[in-house]
């Protein structure tokens, strides 16, 4: 049976119910809060339908500036950390044993798929004065009182490192896989040592896919809502945890819905970047 | 010989990065009364048994895996008929609906879950259990969706084409031909989404969280009011089953496969 173009009616059936269901609960849900964007803030409520830019005008605060500017800094720090610790260790990693890289796979994947509560909580409590991991450097003489990490700059980085370096792994794996052993082979032969081999070879050879990736981790952390906030200060609040902010504990829904649409554009701007550079790698 | 040396240092640190944590929460998790020290005081079970007993614990839960369970059986619907049709039917329009099926996964799920709470909110269903089922089935479509792809693109059409000479029509060709062949992703992909709704907290949040309490949401509450052995055993659990659901997943499929590395079956 090949596959065919749909002759009848009938034939199109299956699709009715994924359909149906994509369109009323992500297109619609979507529209009504490009909709909310542009209405009032009822404070009573959640909104007043109306027509106004108020809620795209504060951006142009310099507060909304600084969160903005932070939020991107921030997301290129993890993503810059994440590839350049997760690319040299997908790369020995396809080099295992089917055994070896199965583990550390269904690792990666438990890892991955924890929620952003429980890793806020766990690291929380690793850089706490109590059950810290300073604990552990005063045990054994290098530190003479615990103290806390946190909250501050390094811990939310580190958080936030954690969250997306399984995913950094999990994005370039299928890359490296299908890379050609021989390039690398040749580089060897040739009198190339490994180190060399690597980053005059392998990192070349793969520029588009790294850069894919960089920005693929970029979206990921910009995502991330609960860290800043669990493991920082106000100071260090991205986008994402003000949308929160402003939806639930503000009960600013027009705004927290014009900061999103704004989230969405950059992401959106960047996915396309990103099929792009993937587009030029397969021509190439 | 330096070589392998390096390399299994470099895996021991990533191994080290991604365990340290997860170990502390272990460690605080057991100790005997109820502060969070570590190396753990004296050691005692009873904060798992919390998660049973205590009835708030409970009954987030009991509402974690239902809803769980439910979202997960929705994602896999929506999926199927999907990824069946693109792979019978040549129609590339219906592209749009795989892209949509991917999107809410590449989106910062803030977003995702602002649409929801909007949506519900209009629609003036805010609040009830049911919404967050659906919402969470939305959110993690992605992930059956590419399983099954992955399973439908490796079918041997010739299994399809030599059934069909024998005179199956389609409808006998999908129960007795593709439906076997299918199983293992159907099923993985239905773990995946399983393990994901039941680690997502703001979906949740956003579309149910003054009305219902998941685990994830409850741990995030009572972060507030200090921090208790019995959420470090919460986490403990979680990385429990998400490693024990994953491990299956790998113990009877092929893992490295499922993660995109196509055509290494030579190794």
């Amino acid at each position: 049976m090949r596959r065919e173009p749909p002759r009848s009616l009938a034939d199109y059936a299956p699709l009715v119910f994924p359909a149906l269901m994509l369109t009323v609960f992500f297109v619609v849900p979507f529209s009504i809060m490009i909709a909310v964007s542009f209405f009032r803030r009822d404070p009573a409520g959640f909104y007043t339908p109306d027509f106004v830019v108020d809620n795209y005008a504060r951006f142009l605060s310099s507060f909304f500036g600084g969160v903005l500017g932070f939020s991107l800094m921030l997301a290129v720090l993890v993503a810059a950390c994440c590839v350049a610790i997760a690319f040299p260790f997908t790369f020995l990693l396809i080099r295992c044993s089917r055994r070896v890289q199965t583990v550390w796979l269904v690792g990666l994947l438990s890892v991955l798929s924890l929620s952003e509560v429980i890793i806020g909580f766990a690291w929380s409590t690793l850089f706490s004065r109590t059950a810290g991991i300073t604990n552990l450097l005063v045990a054994v003489g290098l530190m003479d009182a615990p103290q806390a990490l946190l909250p501050g700059f390094g811990a939310v980085l580190t958080g936030m490192v954690y969250q997306a370096l399984p995913y950094t792994v999990l994005v370039l794996y299928p890359a490296l896989v299908r890379l050609d052993p021989t390039l690398l082979e040749a580089a060897r032969t040739l009198g190339a040592s490994p180190l060399r081999a690597f980053f005059n070879v392998v990192v070349p050879a793969l520029r588009n896919t790294i850069v894919a990736t960089l920005i693929m981790v970029f979206v990921f952390a910009l995502g991330s809502y609960l860290l800043p906030q669990i493991l920082g200060r106000p100071q260090h609040w991205t986008l994402s945890v003000l949308i929160t902010d402003q939806a639930i504990y503000q009960s600013n829904m027009p705004f927290a819905a014009a900061m999103a649409v704004f989230l969405v554009l950059i992401s959106l701007a960047l996915v396309g970047l990103t099929l792009m550079v993937g587009r030029r790698e397969s021509a190439a | 010989m330096t070589v392998t040396l390096l390399r299994r240092l470099y895996f021991a640190l990533v191994a080290l990065f991604l365990a340290a944590p997860l170990l502390v929460v272990l460690g605080v998790s057991v100790n005997e009364k109820q502060d969070l020290s570590f190396p753990p005081k004296g050691f005692s079970l009873s904060w798992y048994g919390q998660i049973f007993l205590d009835p708030a614990w409970r009954s987030a839960l009991v509402a974690s895996v239902l809803l769980a369970l439910a979202a997960a059986a929705l994602a896999v619907a929506i999926a199927l008929p999907l990824a069946w049709f693109l792979w019978r039917r040549i129609a590339p329009w219906a592209n749009v609906f795989q892209a949509l099926g991917l999107a809410p996964f590449i989106l910062p799920p803030v977003i995702t879950a602002l649409g929801f709470l909007s949506f519900w909110a209009t629609a003036g269903f805010y609040g009830q259990a049911w919404t967050a089922a659906i919402s969470h089935a939305i959110f993690f479509v992605t992930l059956p969706l590419v399983t099954l792809s992955l399973g439908f693109a490796s079918i041997d059409r010739s299994l399809v084409e030599a059934a069909a000479t024998m005179g199956a029509d389609d409808r006998i060709v999908l129960r007795t031909v593709v439906l076997p062949l299918i199983l293992p992703y159907m099923v993985s992909g239905y773990a995946f989404a399983f393990v994901l709704s039941l680690n997502e907290y703001i979906i949740a949040y956003m579309t149910v969280g003054f009305t219902m309490e998941t685990l994830p949401i409850k741990i995030f509450n009572a972060l507030r009011y200090g921090y208790t052995p019995t959420m470090a055993a919460v986490s403990v659990f979680f990385v429990a089953v998400a490693a024990l659901v994953f491990g299956l997943i790998a113990w009877f499929g092929d893992i490295r496969r499922l993660l995109g590395a196509m055509g290494s079956e030579k190794s």
